[in-house]
């Protein structure tokens, strides 16, 4: 049966996350300006998150130079990632171009290599399809790929052609950074030339493991947007006990708290979504793609009203560049388009369940 | 320390002394009351082992799967759930011993006279009176949409022992026998031509004294402890996948694409989604009960079912179109229990309205919430410290 909690183990690992997170991610810096830069990412919070805490070969095994642990691992630095809506490649890279590699098998000699460059934190890389592309959604044809998701900072592209996966260096590419909703999770349109790169895999193995990075980053996504709808509800919850207007904390309206605590119940729900996805991906169930479908379809949800509520329930305030509400309702916005819209996955699910269409 | 392997031991050594196959359904259930197996946490001899209270998953997980006979959770829930923690709390010792073990094995039923026409949501605000007479109470007044009054033996009481004083005050908790002569119980006949529930009379019912629980004017608080123990009402049961409501109109759906259309499918979808995310949340609330985390997680169940069974079921009555307006029976019934599963979608779809109002309405479960779990401030209130009588109602 699925195991929903999380384990010592997991714990431990989101402490580590998050004391490092709360040392040296700055929310101001980002407020301030870095998040406007093109490159939100600060290079060296990702390399003490890569290689100090090992997230970046979480998902990889210790034989292949990574840590060895599972999905569910991946998904509480995820959860301490959408908490501190933190700009860094850990789902484009380390989750979804990770995932893929691995689903190409231990046979494929260059692939292995780059897989051990990704988890020791020495290079990233990202797969060349839009970050709208859902686990069976179409996937693009060579050319130009546009919305591909923290591609001008990594270091290789996973580029699917007619012929196969390659593995092409980011300085052999055209890169144009796109002005994206999300500040935190920058997105540029990619041109790659035919015959350039490494070849990783055929055609069919390529398209799978193209889907396999797909899927799995669907259903960890859940996590992170976990992660967004929780800072956003303790965040309002803090404001609207702090804040008084009418000689009242204006968390003492009725109107409020049944918003408030109709949130709760959502983020309740939303957490045993997020981790039954991530328990199917970490055991290999057969029930992973159908509750990768339904913790999208969910959690996507709450991440977005717990934003709105949050940029709502703070008033003025919530609608300043300087508070941070906006960068979480751009994340959690930009994030229910992320790897299949909620629409997406419930479409799938209908097939998945024997619910169809008319 | 009672652990995991010694209550597994324990309810072996039941097994063998009791085989479910050969015994009575009361004796086993007697002999399963007597090695402390009914609640582990309870006091020996009380039906328990002073066990850690998250390790009954454990034995009941046991027994369900030697086939042992249950004590129809269900259909004794109030005084499971509700009297048995108060009476163990405030009874007694001749108290618990005489009301606990027919409880439990089912012999007595018990209903619950808390709410009245005038006191709903604001419990505090009861009117029905009692007036000491030497040992005994004289108890008057009216109680209503009380489940069960008309199967039940005892009853927990609340009734209003000093009107001097502001109204959370001068509330005193009582034990009330239902055969008493002055205890009337009328069928309250509901939206769904049911009368599952009723209105209680009361007419000059004498309570001994000894039947009181807890002191003289302190039943409010006594009562917080019946009311915080019904919403921890979320046990050891797994739902399967489409387990509850969306259960039949899902089948309904595959089985008659002919009533199927765009808008409906959508709509079905999103709460076949909610559906499965609030299955999933209830396991996760089963699984941290067991690992002795217990969280508030319980009161979202509630909340979440509420509003999913009733939308749910009203997206059923839609989808069967000229059928939905159709009803399958009128006649006035007195179930003992609610059986959705039993009944047609216009049952279901009428029942369903009750969800967010029976045992505690939606709008005062999200204020418990938020003030509770997520500590917001309480609203202001005008009514503490003026006396009863002189409240306006």
């Amino acid at each position: 049966m699925t195991d929903l909690l999380y384990t010592e183990d997991e714990s431990d690992l989101r402490a580590a996350v998050r004391s490092l997170l709360t040392a040296r991610a700055d929310p101001a810096a980002l407020t301030g300006g870095r998040a406007e830069s093109g490159s939100p990412v600060d290079g060296a919070l990702w390399q003490a998150l890569a290689t100090e805490v090992g997230a970046a070969g979480l998902l990889v095994p210790e034989k292949r130079g990574g840590q060895g642990a599972s999905h569910r691992e991946a998904a509480v630095v995820l959860e301490e990632l959408g908490r501190g809506c933190v700009p860094a490649p850990f789902l484009t890279s380390s989750v979804v171009a990770t995932a893929a590699l691995l689903a190409l098998g231990d046979e494929a000699d260059a692939a292995a290599a780059l897989l051990g460059d990704l988890a020791a934190g020495r290079r990233t890389a990202v797969l060349a399809v839009p970050l709208s592309t859902a686990p069976d959604g179409p996937l693009p044809a060579a050319g130009r790929v546009t919305g591909v998701a923290d591609a001008a900072g990594a270091d290789v592209l996973l580029v699917l052609r007619g012929d196969g996966l390659y593995a092409v260096d980011r300085a052999d590419a055209g890169v144009e950074p796109q002005t994206a909703l999300d500040l935190t999770r920058p997105l540029a349109a990619v041109t790659v030339s035919e015959g350039t790169g490494t070849l990783l895999a055929g055609r069919a193995d390529g398209e799978a493991a193209v889907r396999r990075g797909l899927l799995t980053g669907a259903g960890l996504l859940a996590s992170e947007q976990l992660g967004i709808a929780e800072w956003c509800l303790e965040e309002t919850v803090r404001h609207t006990r702090e804040r008084h207007q009418f000689n009242r904390p204006v968390g003492s309206f009725q109107a409020l708290k049944h918003r408030m605590a109709q949130l709760w119940l959502e983020v309740v729900s939303a957490r045993a979504a997020a981790r039954a996805a991530a328990d199917a991906l970490a055991t290999g169930s057969g029930e992973a793609a159908l509750l990768a479908a339904v913790a999208q379809a969910y959690c996507s949800r709450v991440a977005v009203h717990a934003a709105e509520e949050c940029v709502q329930l703070h008033g003025g305030i919530g609608m300043t560049w300087e508070h941070p509400a906006h960068l979480y309702l751009k994340r959690a916005k930009a994030d229910e388009i992320a790897y299949g819209t909620p629409g997406r996955h419930k479409e799938r699910l209908a097939g998945l369940v024997g619910l169809d269409a008319p | 320390m009672t652990d995991a392997a010694d209550l597994r031991t324990r309810v072996a050594d039941l097994l063998a002394a009791h085989p479910p196959a050969t015994t009575g359904r009361a004796e086993f259930l007697r002999a399963r009351f007597d090695a402390g197996l009914a609640w582990v946490h309870y006091p020996q001899a009380l039906g328990g082992l002073g066990a850690p209270r998250s390790l009954q998953a454990v034995v009941d997980a046991e027994l369900a799967a030697a086939g042992a006979p249950d004590n129809d959770p269900r259909r004794i829930g109030i005084g499971l759930g509700m009297a048995a923690p108060t009476l163990l709390q405030y009874g007694s010792d001749e108290v618990r011993s005489r009301f606990l073990p027919p409880l439990w094995v089912g012999d007595e039923v018990w209903c619950q006279l808390f709410s009245e026409p005038g006191a709903g949501s604001d419990l505090a605000a009861l009117g029905t009176r009692a007036v000491r007479d030497g040992d005994d109470w004289i108890v008057n007044g009216q109680k209503v949409w009380t489940s069960s009054a008309h199967v039940a033996r005892w009853a927990i009481l609340i009734a209003r022992t000093d009107p001097d004083l502001p109204k959370h005050r001068g509330i005193t908790y009582f034990v009330c026998d239902m055969t008493d002569p002055g205890v009337e119980v009328r069928p309250l006949r509901q939206i769904t031509g049911e009368a599952e529930f009723n209105e209680v009379f009361l007419t000059d019912v004498r309570i001994p004294d000894a039947h009181r629980l807890g002191a003289v004017g302190e039943g409010w608080k006594v009562a917080q402890t019946t009311l915080m123990n019904e919403r921890v009402s979320i046990g050891g049961s797994r739902i399967p996948r489409e387990g509850g409501m969306i259960g039949p109109v899902s089948r309904t759906w595959r089985e008659r694409p002919e009533l199927r259309t765009h808008d409906l499918h959508q709509r079905l979808l999103t709460l076949w989604v909610e559906a499965e995310v609030a299955r999933l949340a209830g396991e996760r609330l089963r699984q941290q009960l067991v690992a002795g985390q217990p969280g508030p997680e319980g009161s979202a169940m509630k909340l979440a079912f509420a509003r999913l069974n009733q939308e749910i079921s009203g997206l059923e009555v839609e989808l069967l179109g000229e059928e939905g307006l159709l009803y399958d029976d009128w006649t006035l019934r007195r179930p003992e229990l609610v059986d959705f599963t039993g009944r047609e979608a216009g049952y279901r779809y009428l029942r369903s309205k009750g969800n967010s109002i029976e045992g505690g309405t939606t709008e005062v479960l999200l204020n418990i919430v938020a003030e509770r779990v997520l500590g917001l401030p309480a609203e202001p209130r005008n009514d503490k410290d003026i006396a009863w009588k002189d409240l306006a109602r």
